[in-house]
């Protein structure tokens, strides 16, 4: 089934200089393995294509069932030189949940249970 | 068991908080952050007009106002209110408490006096992000500050402090100090000393792990009275995060979870001046009752140099806004920055760095929301950047004609024309251990 990001994944963002990171906990051990081929850096860079002008980078964190995503040079350069309104990133959580994802129902079922 | 709060994540945080903590909070210590990455150049500013400034004058009303307590329910304050002067802010304390408290000042972590001159004997301050040399920024310095190790507030806590004073000492050290004095970690407690910074790391922001900020925002109770965070650690390094009872807001594994992700880059290699944390290690257990436990933190040896944070002066932006309203609103902003950015360019003025946004519309995320058929209202957002103070200007004085001189239903221009500010940036670099030696004086 075709759904945003929001129904399986919580996110927190904030700067790292001139980057962004986002970081995406998902609400069950099994969307997390799911997600681990799914949400790729990739699909990432690709949903944010306006915002991330570098690469994005993902690590995991399997205690936590989450991810952290780096996004390179996202922030009109970052700190108090950035003219953009969001100049830390304080939203690009925001804008993660509004991802569309093909997730199969059986996993979705399971984290409703 | 110790009890350890955050009372404040940032200047500007509520002026309430610390106050509720030490007055219902049960805590042994309480942590106050006040240092953004540039506040300290705003401080030596204010120190450079006047020796006596350059502290979080915040903090000295807030000891104002519950001295009394602090003594009475022997509550032990960490903060980096001291800024670029903790001498000065110590003394203003003193006005304040006379000598019912005794005050611990931590110093070392500020080389802008000889950033130059180490330089020369051969670090090269590169920047550590970009790779960028020094010589970009040298005759521009504002502020430099070492990131200190945790063992110095340690120090001032055996001293008998009540209130330590540092300037630059790394956020989660404000509570990995008090851990510490009262357990006796060594340095090479490396477990322990990551457990004591994740705690710190989960509680340096406030209330961002108390329901403050979190995605499921929906299902937090009574945001207006939010508890901040408390630690509660025992000398194993196992600890919970919990809140003060009668408070609002939410801790769960998720609201955790979401802070321990907040500013992060490798989870497996979190580096502070203590020790390197590995955050995918440990595990995470939601006890209910907005308690969640954390075990089995590792960490391992920390790096042989401080991270060091350079400002630097960096030009100057002014940013500006207009409010469009009524049919066709989306159109009509467009015109307006059009004819804004023509008149300028007729004027002669081009800029190092442009940008037009429109705020209700797509400023934070671009195109990845679709567009509405129509709107309402749409509020223009047009920026400048440039090292000419003089052309900055120029840019804000042409706002306000666009009110009588551009399309209808425009309004919203409040406060005056925008204003050249100075840009204060950031240059984060690296400095060896073994050439900062830190101090620390109670009294």
């Amino acid at each position: 089934m075709i759904i945003t990001l929001d129904k399986i994944a919580f996110t927190r963002s904030g700067d790292k200089g001139a980057h962004s990171n986002v970081g995406v906990i998902f609400k069950s051990a099994e969307i997390y393995e799911w997600a681990k081929s799914n949400i790729t850096s990739e699909l990432v860079k690709k949903h944010f294509k306006e915002i991330v002008k570098g690469d994005v980078i993902r690590y995991e964190l399997p205690n936590l069932n989450a991810f952290n995503f780096i996004l390179h040079d996202s922030l009109g350069g970052g700190g108090s030189g950035s003219l953009l309104n969001d100049a830390q990133g304080k939203t690009h959580g925001q804008a993660m949940l509004l991802m569309e994802v093909d997730v199969p129902n059986d996993i979705l079922d399971q984290m409703n249970d | 068991m110790i009890r350890i709060a955050n009372g404040q994540g940032f200047w500007g945080d509520s002026v309430d908080a610390p106050f509720n903590l030490i007055e219902y909070g049960k805590i042994d210590y309480l942590t106050l952050d006040y240092l953004a990455e540039v506040t300290l150049s705003i401080m030596q500013r204010q120190k450079l007009k006047n020796p006596d400034f350059g502290y979080a004058s915040d903090f000295i009303h807030l000891v104002d106002r519950c001295s009394g307590q602090l003594i009475k329910n022997n509550i032990k304050i960490i903060t980096n209110a001291g800024g670029a002067n903790p001498d000065s802010c110590r003394n203003k304390l003193l006005d304040v408490v006379g000598e019912n408290i005794k005050i611990g000042v931590i110093k070392g972590d500020d080389i802008v006096d000889r950033i130059h001159k180490i330089n020369a004997d051969g670090i090269s301050f590169e920047n550590l992000d970009t790779g960028q040399s020094f010589e970009i920024i040298k005759d521009k310095i504002c502020s430099a500050n070492v990131y200190i190790d945790s063992f110095s507030i340690a120090r001032a806590l055996e001293k008998e402090a009540q209130i330590v004073l540092a300037g630059r000492v790394s956020d989660p050290g404000l509570a990995l100090g008090p851990m510490i004095h009262e357990f006796n970690w060594g340095n090479n407690d490396f477990n322990k000393l990551a457990a004591g910074t994740l705690a710190g790391h989960i509680t340096e922001c406030g209330a961002q792990c108390t329901g403050g900020n979190y995605t499921d925002w929906s299902s937090v109770p009574n945001m207006s009275n939010i508890g901040y965070p408390i630690i509660d650690i025992n000398e194993n390094g196992k600890f919970s995060i919990v809140k003060p009872e009668n408070t609002g807001g939410l801790i769960n594994k998720f609201t955790i979870s979401e802070q321990i992700l907040y500013e992060m880059g490798n989870p497996e290699k979190y580096i502070s001046p203590d020790v390197c944390v590995d955050f995918t290690s440990f595990k995470l257990n939601d006890l209910g009752n907005n308690r969640v436990e954390i075990d089995g933190v590792r960490g391992f040896e920390s790096t042989d140099t401080y991270k060091v944070s350079v400002s630097y002066f960096d030009g100057y932006k002014a940013s500006g806004q207009l409010t469009i309203s009524g049919p066709n609103a989306r159109l009509k902003a467009k015109l307006a920055a059009d004819v804004i950015w023509n008149r300028l360019k007729a004027a002669g003025c081009t800029y190092d760095d442009t940008l037009t946004e429109y705020l209700g519309l797509s400023s934070c995320h671009g195109s990845i929301n679709d567009e509405p058929e129509s709107m309402n209202e749409i509020v223009l957002r047009l920026s400048v950047k440039d090292d000419n103070k003089e052309k900055v200007n120029r840019f804000g004085k042409e706002i306000a004609p666009l009110i009588t001189s551009g399309p209808p239903g425009v309004t919203g221009f409040a406060g005056g024309r925008p204003k050249a500010q100075e840009i204060i940036s950031y240059w984060p670099t690296l400095i060896p251990k073994e050439l900062v030696k830190t101090e620390v004086d109670v009294k």
